[in-house]
Formats: structure tokens, sequence, C-alpha cells
């Protein structure tokens, strides 16, 4: 028997934070702001070093060999964690949704693939729904919308929970987007293969943010922000866009993405 | 052969040229946020939408598990009534069946209800150059037919044309037409189709129509329409003849019934399309109207080596359209860009099934996968999942592009080796960092011109979140 059990408490819940190569290589102060979160609802956070990338780009790409030799990493490097947490709809919906159909058939892979499904959740919706986080210290001043990103949405049901919390933020005014379930034209490969195809739909989506004249939108996911915020960019729009962490932690003070002081 | 011909292959000019056409994306606005806001208000209304998804998609499935009996059982009752059952193999043998048909009842005139298989297999061509005189009834298929285009929506063919272009369309076909009468409103423009059908009607030997279901246990064909133009295409011909493919089939009426309740809420957000009519075999003695023979040809062309295969799922599809309703890349470059038949992501499954996925590779990468074509397909047909397949099946092909799959592979090397990867990525890092430094963004950047040419690039933080912990947290 722990120390904790001995006096009654609950051990603390051990998670494993699933970085993302995007938040790793793009935008570390996510991380950050995910770990201040996780630990302020009472996880104790590690990180596993041996962690790179849950194989979701040659996955949707038609590549299942790759997409096996890089998500094969994770299997160990997550072995010992009570829940896997990445700020990320998208590479969480990966490991949730879709790890067990990539090791499909592999008597020793897949049912660790299922185990690790199992235990992968989205930032938000896993302090909402599985830790039951009521209320943020965060302080933020202006108008916000937040930008559902598809994978998110869909295979994880991420919807209400980033809204709940941004609406216990003293200050912050949430807005809502026309078409806000509509896919902003990142989709992974997609922008690159297609880029005319995806250029017309960020430019609807930025026409939409326009209408509701925020001065930041919010999302989970770093694929869909930076195409936005790229796209905002190149059309000198003064919006800003921000990972929804980064706010809920009260950490606004790193520049918007795509952004100097 | 009759079967048309394909343009997917040069997907990515025929979208770009559709981004750049303005009175296209006038009307693809106006698809958008008019179905998928109907449905969603008819959906909400119905409690049990969800459970009739799950039936309808049992339905289906049993259907397909069986669909040889229920064929033959079906064919057994056709005749029954006194009707034909044709069974074609492929496109071809189809519409020779249909034109030997034609040609007994000694046809000169024949009327054509909407009907995609009809397209599949190039029936509209095959009887034009056969010297039959061909009349499109459905007031969207009429029009398209005057302008020599093929349907860019498969539950509105004409959704890519104006009002103003069908006016033009008819003042420059319809010969005898007063140039003052106006042709502004949906009413003048549906007068004056109705002036000129009613005669062709009534003129026509054989009236071809599709088949939303055919049902087994009675040997019947149900078509559904807006505009009752199937029920007179069908009625007042002395022969009726019905092209449907294989899996139309459903073992009941009570079934038809069931995902009849899907059909309209899904693609039109009506609750019931304004018509449903049943068809049981030719006229009989005591029957006020009816044709003199009733004919149905059967077309496989493809759906039999779907049986069984990871693609058997699409085989559910009831046509619908409510996956292009909500599809942001439909949306973006409409029906036409895909280049066959079937578009959207329907077609993004059925075109490679049908007619290879050497040919229509571009499709199933055409996509985001957003997700919301399967959010909402009434049949709950597992679209991105094979999507995904017909990806695996054609990555090595020049579909993905031959840069971004090295790009990937690359990348899937170096995370496959975390060591190596924090080495190279640390310096990639590095590197952009300072390129964008004092902006925040890069403007331009060797090797993403798909990506810069349009937008800029945000410019990383600075350091990777891997070594910043590290430095940070010591373990």
């Amino acid at each position: 028997m722990s120390q904790d059990e001995a006096r009654g408490e609950k051990p603390p819940i051990k998670v494993g934070l699933f970085v993302t190569c995007l938040v790793d290589l793009f935008r570390p102060s996510v991380g950050f702001s995910a770990i201040k979160l996780l630990e302020g609802a009472g996880c104790t956070v590690e990180v596993p070093p041996m962690q790179v990338c849950c194989g979701q780009p040659a996955y949707n790409s038609g590549d299942r060999a790759a997409a096996r030799s890089v998500a094969r990493g994770l299997l160990d490097a997550f072995d010992g964690s009570d829940y896997v947490v990445a700020p990320s709809g998208s590479c969480a919906g990966m490991l949730n949704k879709h790890l067990p159909d990539l090791f499909a058939g592999d008597p020793e892979l897949e049912p660790r693939a299922q185990a690790l499904a199992a235990k992968s959740h989205e930032l938000v919706s896993f302090l909402v729904d599985v830790l039951g986080v009521t209320e943020v210290s965060a302080a933020f001043e202006g108008s916000v919308a937040y930008h559902d990103s598809c994978s998110g949405l869909r295979e994880l049901g991420v919807k209400a929970q980033p809204r709940f919390l941004l609406s216990k933020i003293a200050g912050l005014e949430l807005r809502e987007l026309d078409e806000a379930e509509v896919c902003c034209g990142f989709g992974g490969t997609f922008c690159v293969k297609y880029p005319d195809i995806s250029d017309a739909m960020v430019s609807k989506k930025l026409a939409d943010i326009g209408k509701t004249g925020v001065g930041t939108v919010l999302a989970g996911d770093l694929g869909c922000l930076m195409n936005m915020a790229g796209k905002a960019s190149r059309q000198g729009s003064r919006v800003e866009f921000r990972h929804v962490a980064e706010i809920l932690a009260g950490d606004p003070e790193v520049p918007a993405i795509g952004r100097v002081k | 052969m009759t079967a048309p011909e394909s343009t997917s292959r040069s997907f990515p000019d025929n979208a770009r040229a559709a981004l750049g056409d303005a009175v296209l994306q006038r009307a693809l606005g106006n698809l958008k946020l008019g179905f998928p806001v109907k449905r969603a208000e008819v959906v909400a209304d119905l409690p049990e939408f969800e459970a009739l998804r799950d039936a309808a998609k049992d339905i289906k499935n049993h259907t397909l598990a069986h669909l040889d009996a229920y064929l033959e059982i079906y064919e057994a009752n056709v005749v029954k009534s006194g009707g034909h059952v044709h069974w074609a193999r492929t496109a071809n043998e189809a519409c020779e069946t249909v034109l030997a048909i034609c040609r007994d009842a000694g046809a000169s005139v024949v009327t054509k209800g909407k009907s995609m298989v009809a397209e599949e297999i190039g029936l509209n061509a095959h009887l034009d150059n056969n010297g039959i005189e061909r009349v499109e009834t459905d007031l969207g298929e009429y029009i398209i037919q005057l302008r020599n285009e093929p349907p860019s929506h498969i539950i509105v063919p004409a959704v890519h044309v104006t009002k103003d272009q069908i006016a033009d369309t008819f003042r420059a076909a319809h010969e005898g037409l007063d140039p003052a009468r106006p042709l502004t409103e949906s009413r003048d423009i549906t007068d004056e189709a109705r002036n000129r059908l009613r005669e062709k009607y009534f003129a026509a030997e054989v009236g071809i129509t599709g088949a939303n279901f055919l049902i087994a246990e009675t040997g019947s064909s149900i078509i559904v329409t807006n505009e009752g133009n199937g029920d007179l295409t069908q009625t007042l011909a002395k022969v009726h003849i019905v092209v449907a493919s294989l899996e139309k089939m459903i073992p009941t009426m009570e079934d038809a019934f069931a995902v009849l309740r899907l059909l309209a809420r899904s693609s039109t957000g009506q609750e019931f399309s304004v018509y449903t009519t049943v068809s049981n075999g030719p006229r009989r003695p005591d029957d006020l109207d009816g044709p003199e023979a009733y004919h149905v040809v059967l077309v496989d062309n493809g759906r039999t080596a779907m049986l069984g295969s990871d693609y058997q799922d699409m085989l559910r599809c009831i046509r619908c359209a409510a996956c292009m309703n909500h599809c942001p890349v439909y949306g973006a470059v409409g029906g036409h860009a895909y280049g066959w038949v079937y578009p959207g992501p329907m077609g993004a499954v059925l075109t490679p099934s049908l007619i290879g996925i050497a040919e229509s590779g571009h499709l199933p990468h055409a996509s985001t996968f957003c997700g919301r074509c399967e959010q909402v397909c009434p049949m709950k047909i597992p679209l991105t999942s094979m999507m995904r397949r017909y990806r695996e099946q054609s990555y090595q092909s020049d579909h993905m592009g031959i840069f971004p799959r090295k790009l990937l592979g690359l990348w899937s090397y170096l995370a496959s080796r975390p060591t190596l990867y924090r080495f190279l990525t640390r310096l990639a890092v590095g590197v952009l960092r300072l390129a964008g430094s004092g902006h925040g963004v890069l403007r331009r950047m060797p090797f993403a011109d798909a990506w810069t040419r349009t937008r800029d690039f945000p410019a990383p933080e600075g350091g990777t979140f891997m070594d910043r912990y590290r430095r940070n947290r010591p373990t």
C-alpha cells in the first residue's frame, strides 16, 4: 500500500503525454500548457522520450507498412501509462480509432494496439470527461471562436468540452462560426496534394472567421491552426490563432502562431 | 463501347478550372446552404433516425449476403406479374438489351426518367447514336440534355447551371419560343419545359426509368421523384423499361419503406419525396392505365466483383447524395471535376470500384478525411476507410505525387528512429526558426511551393519540445 492510499487518498493518475510531431517541432509551449493543465487536475505527467509520431501521415496516404513501423514505437513508449493524452484530436483519433486496424492480424501487436487505443484521449475531452474538471483559473480578455477540428469532432466527440471550459474564463467571449463543422482544408497531406482546393476551403473558413469579428481563433489541432494562421498571415489579417490549451492554461504570453511579439 | 469516358486522371486540372468558374461557384454556394440545412431540420424532427440508420444498414447487409437468392425470387415474381427480366453483365449488354426492346416496340421516340445507372452504362449516347429520339423528362436532366452535358450531381443533375443559363438554353433549343416570353422565374422555366415535354409523353412508344428499389417478395420496382415525370414516363408509353443495378434489390415492401424514411430526409431534407411510385408488371385487364409491356434490365457492370471484396459496403448506397451535399471538396469543385458519372465521396469509392483505380486514382486522395460524409450517410457506409483502402492500392502510382511520396518516405524512415529523428529535427527547427526570425512566418520555403504559393508558413516557436522539456525537467 502506498503512502497516498494509506492516507485514504487516491494515487495520482499517471498520464503519458503524447506530445505529437507538430507540437514538438513548431509549438513546444502547447506541450507545457498541456502538462500544466494535467498536473493542475491532479495527474502525474510523464513524457516518454522514445515517442515520435503516431504514423498518421503514412497511414492516411496509403503506406501501411511505413505507418506500422512509425507507430510501433508508441506501443513500447506508453506501456507504463494509465492514460495517454495528446493535445491533438487527430493524433488522439489515430491512436484511439485506427491503431487496432493498423496492427490487425498481428498476434503480438494487435492486442497491445487495442490496449493503447483504449487508454488514449484528446487533451480537453480528457480533462472534462475523464478527470471531471469544471473550473479553469485562466484569464483572457477578448472575443474568441473555437474551430472544431474534424478528427476530434467526429472521431472523438470533442465539441462541448472545450466550449464548456472556455465559458469558465472570465473576460472571454465565445462566438460561433457559420458552418463551424466544415473542414478548414488542411487534411494532412491533402493541403499539398491538392493545394488549390485546400486554398479555396481555408479562404472560405477565414471569411467565416472574419464575419464573427473575433480577435482570436482557438482549436485543438496545430495542423488546422497552422493552415488557418498561414492563410490569415498571407491575407494580412490581424486575427490571432492559438491552441486552446494555451488559453486554458493561462499562457498567452507566447506570441500567437506565426507572430512575433 | 458506349460507357462514358472518364477525365478523372486530370482531376487537379478539372478542379482548378472549376474553382475559377464564377458561375459554378455561385451555384455551389447555394447548394451548400440548401440541402444540409433542410436535412438537419428533418433529422432533428425524427427521434428514431439513428435507429433507422442501423436498421437500414442491417437490411442491406442481409440482402447483399443473400443477393443471389433474392435476385431469383425477384425474377420469378416479375415473371408471375407478366413482366420480363433481362440480365446484363456489362454496360454494353445492358445498352444492347434496351435498344433491342425499343426496336421491337417500333420506337422512334423514347421518354426517360432520371437514372444514374443509365449514365453509367452510357445508355443516352447509345440510344442517340442508334437513331432513337430520347427525351429526358426530369427537368434537370432535360436541361443538361439540351446543353449536351453530363450530370454534375446524382439527384440535382443541373445544379451547376444558373437560371439565366437555363433561359438561354431554352431560347436556343426551343423552336417557336416567343422572344417576348419571360423566362426569369423558376415558374416560367418549369412551364416552358412542361409544355415541351407534354407532347413527348404521348408520342413516346417506350418509357425508360431507373429504380430506387427492386422488391423481391412482390417483383415490384419503386421510383421516387419530385416532379411526377417518372409516373408519366412509365404509364403513358406502351412499353416500360426499368434499368437497375443489382444492388437495388431489397427483400420486402416493408424493408423498402423503412429505407425510404431515410432517403428523402438524407437527400433533399424532405420527409418524403413528392411521388413514390410502385410498378408491378404490365397493365392488367382491369387497370385504368399502364404500359402493355414491362421489362427490367438488371445491370451487373462490376457489382458482383464488389461482393465479398473490401468494397462490398459501397453496395449499400441508396444514391441520396448526402455525402456530396456535405463534402467540402465537392462543395469547392462541383461534380464535373471528378471526371466520371459519380462525384463526391460516394464517387471516390464507387468510381475506382467500377472503372479501376488506375483510371480514377485521384478521387480517393481528394479528401481531407474530415468524415462529414460518413456522419450523414444514412446507410453508414465507411467511406473514408474505403478511400484509405484505395489509397493503399494506388500508393505507388503518381496520384499521390512523387515529391510528397518521397518526403513522406523520408519522414517515415526518420520517425521510426527516434535518436536520429531528434538530431535532425533539432537542426531543421533551428534553420526554419532563423529563416522566419523577425516575421514569425516564411513567405516562401524550398520544396514547399504547394503550401507557400497561397499561404505563409508559420515559423517554429523555437527549440523542440523534447529538448526544452529535458532541459527544464532533468530526470
